[in-house]
């Protein structure tokens, strides 16, 4: 592609963008509404009295660690590892109708 | 030791005996008093976790996360008292805590959600008007420069890390196996989440770093095709302003 | 040297401010007389928190409640955080500040957490000198809050009110009571409620919470209570709320619910409660 037809071709890309926009109504139709859920809080209240989570050790590299992710993962079409693996970690079979 | 400093040091690990002085109101020592304090600092710093990383919680699952949330309080107390912005080590903390390898994702999707955090909390921004863009004669548009909102981000993987996050959080289908760049802007008051090829995401970070757009185009390859990207940073409003200063040759 | 008497807050009552009552509140023709924010939530840059603020500093008298500055910490106050303080007041004068007695942060780690002082000689030293920085720099009174108790300390010299009354006199700053903390710290700790109400200034009270609290018990069987803001003020707290308006008169009165926060009509309701209270001094 020589110089001039580059600009001529992003000069129509920028043109058809444009016009595109005025035309769309600044379409948020995407947009979720998350309300307040993101604000992240502090506060001045104090827990719930006492649970094993101050209490508890948490020597994840000594044996007591046995939790292994069991969440949507187990639900993502994703290859665990970088080089194709079986994906490590899931305790449940594959359920791809589970909604994610 | 001052009081505080083994107060402290008790709060964070339970294996430690409670402080000297610290009593049940008929003088014995406190140990259940104590945990309360115990209580408040590891449900209140993973309750900070469980809302800014909802993506993560739900891939990992509560069980995981909640055991996660413990190890990585105590490892990275928060540095400041701005809870709405703890957890900027979790990337980093992903990436070495050996159960969660089996996810090699989780670090960018740690990424992509203090990224959003962000965005929610950045600075507001007033869009350019995109009849501006449009005045501008063709023969400037490569010396072109644009600034974007504050609450633009770019989270660049080598993981579907949109089609993941849109699966948890927007009822997203099937995430396809590919890299993706996720572009992170706030139209108004809620952050969306846009997903970029990886040649988008270089050009992106190209603009996002100041250069030139004829010098950012050249990263997205010759039949590289601006118009959508474009098109998105408009409808997002997440350009605010527009240079057209050559630069020196 | 401020003077405590010159809080603005009105005498009616208020509640702590949740994002996702935004729209109840700003619908209902009469809410409440003012309202309170943690002011922590609102150092961010920009985005909804500050434009909802805004938008309720046009129709509310705002209290800014600190729960981060660790007045009672060891070391120095976090200069970065105060600028953001003093940043946030600035642009909102709001009728009060008030911040606890109470510490979060050491060697830089923020604790999260309102945790208890050893009331001594040389806590009162360090307090105040907090306080008379935090005045300075406000440039404004702070109200200090009394915190809830689930223990002692065996190197305490004072009593709370006692410690109080000192800190309050040398700053010059005002107090302000949260009686669901005395009635709290009252059973975890086994003195009277009412004697530390009687054992208070309550001229230099600016304010009064209002709050709900669970209940447990240690391991000896003796009460905990927890200062849990989850729930519903209990009818012993009502009636201390009472015996302290009698003593001090009309007070601004603040209903705290932070956990499990419920749709807005129940919190009105009992910040409707907080008005007959003061209906009955009033009357």
């Amino acid at each position: 592609m020589t110089k001039t037809t580059s600009k001529l071709a992003l000069a129509a890309t920028v043109a058809t963008a444009v016009a595109g926009f005025s035309t769309a109504t600044h379409a948020q139709e995407n947009e979720k509404c998350y309300g307040v859920s993101l604000a992240g809080e502090n506060d001045c209240a104090a827990g719930p009295g006492t649970t094993c989570a101050g209490t508890s050790t948490v020597d994840y590299q000594g044996n007591a660690w046995t939790l292994v992710p069991a969440g949507t993962c187990e639900t993502m079409d994703v290859p665990a590892m970088a080089d194709g693996t079986e994906r490590m970690g899931s305790l449940e079979p594959l359920d791809r109708d589970l909604p994610a | 030791m001052t009081t505080q400093t083994a107060f402290r040091s008790a709060l964070l690990d339970p294996g430690l005996a409670t402080p000297g002085g610290v009593v049940n109101p008929g003088g014995a020592p406190a140990t259940k008093r104590f945990d309360v304090y115990r209580n408040n600092v590891a449900v209140s710093l993973t309750e900070a976790l469980q809302a800014a990383f909802p993506v993560i919680r739900k891939l990992v699952g509560e069980a995981f996360f909640q055991a996660m949330a413990g190890v990585y309080l105590r490892q990275h107390p928060p540095r400041s008292p701005l809870m709405m912005f703890y957890g900027a080590e979790m990337p980093a903390f992903l990436e070495s805590f050996g159960p969660a390898q089996s996810l090699p994702y989780l670090p960018d999707m740690a990424r992509l959600e203090l990224a959003i955090r962000q965005a929610y909390h950045a600075a507001d921004a007033a869009p350019l008007d995109p009849a501006a863009l449009a005045a501008l004669p063709e023969e400037a548009l490569p010396h072109l420069r644009f600034a974007f909102a504050p609450a633009v981000h770019l989270v660049a993987s080598d993981h579907p890390v949109h089609g993941i996050w849109a699966a948890n959080m927007e009822s997203g289908g099937t995430p396809e196996r590919r890299p993706e760049t996720a572009l992170v802007t706030r139209p108004d008051f809620d952050p969306v989440v846009d997903a970029l090829t990886p040649a988008q995401g270089r050009v992106m970070a190209g603009l996002l770093a100041g250069q030139p757009l004829g010098t950012a185009l050249r990263a997205g390859g010759s039949d590289f095709d601006f118009g959508p990207l474009l098109t998105c940073l408009l409808h997002r409003t997440a350009i605010t302003a527009l240079t057209t200063e050559e630069s020196p040759s | 040297m401020f003077d405590a008497s010159a809080q603005s807050l009105p005498n009616l009552p208020g509640v702590g401010y949740k994002p996702q009552h935004f729209s109840a509140i700003m619908a209902d023709a009469d809410p409440v007389g003012w309202l309170e924010i943690h002011a922590e939530n609102y150092m961010g840059a920009g985005g909804r928190p500050l434009a909802q603020l805004r938008h309720l500093s046009e129709r509310f008298p705002l209290s800014v409640h600190g729960v981060g500055l660790s007045i009672g910490g060891e070391g120095d106050l976090d200069p970065e955080h105060l600028a953001r303080l003093k940043r946030l007041c600035d642009w909102l004068q709001p009728a009060s500040f008030s911040e606890h007695l109470a510490w979060s942060t050491h060697d830089s780690a923020f604790l999260n957490d309102l945790l208890p002082l050893p009331y001594t000689a040389a806590t009162l030293e360090r307090v105040c000198a907090h306080i008379d920085q935090v005045q300075d720099v406000l440039g404004r009174p702070m109200l200090l809050e009394n915190p809830s108790s689930y223990l002692a300390f065996s190197q305490s010299t004072f009593e709370e009110p006692d410690f109080l009354r000192e800190v309050s006199r040398r700053t010059g700053c005002g107090l302000l009571l949260d009686v669901n903390n005395v009635f709290v710290s009252a059973t975890n700790l086994g003195y009277d409620p009412r004697g530390y109400v009687d054992a208070i200034p309550l001229d230099k009270v600016g304010e009064i919470h209002l709050g709900g609290h669970d209940e447990d018990e240690d391991e000896t069987g003796a009460p905990l209570l927890i200062d849990s803001h989850g729930r519903e003020i209990v009818d012993p707290v009502w009636a201390l709320l009472d015996y302290t308006l009698d003593l001090s008169g009309p007070k601004p009165l603040l209903i705290e619910w932070d956990t499990d926060v419920p749709d807005w009509p129940v919190l009105a309701q009992e910040a409707e409660r907080a008005r007959a209270a003061l209906q009955k001094v009033a009357a």
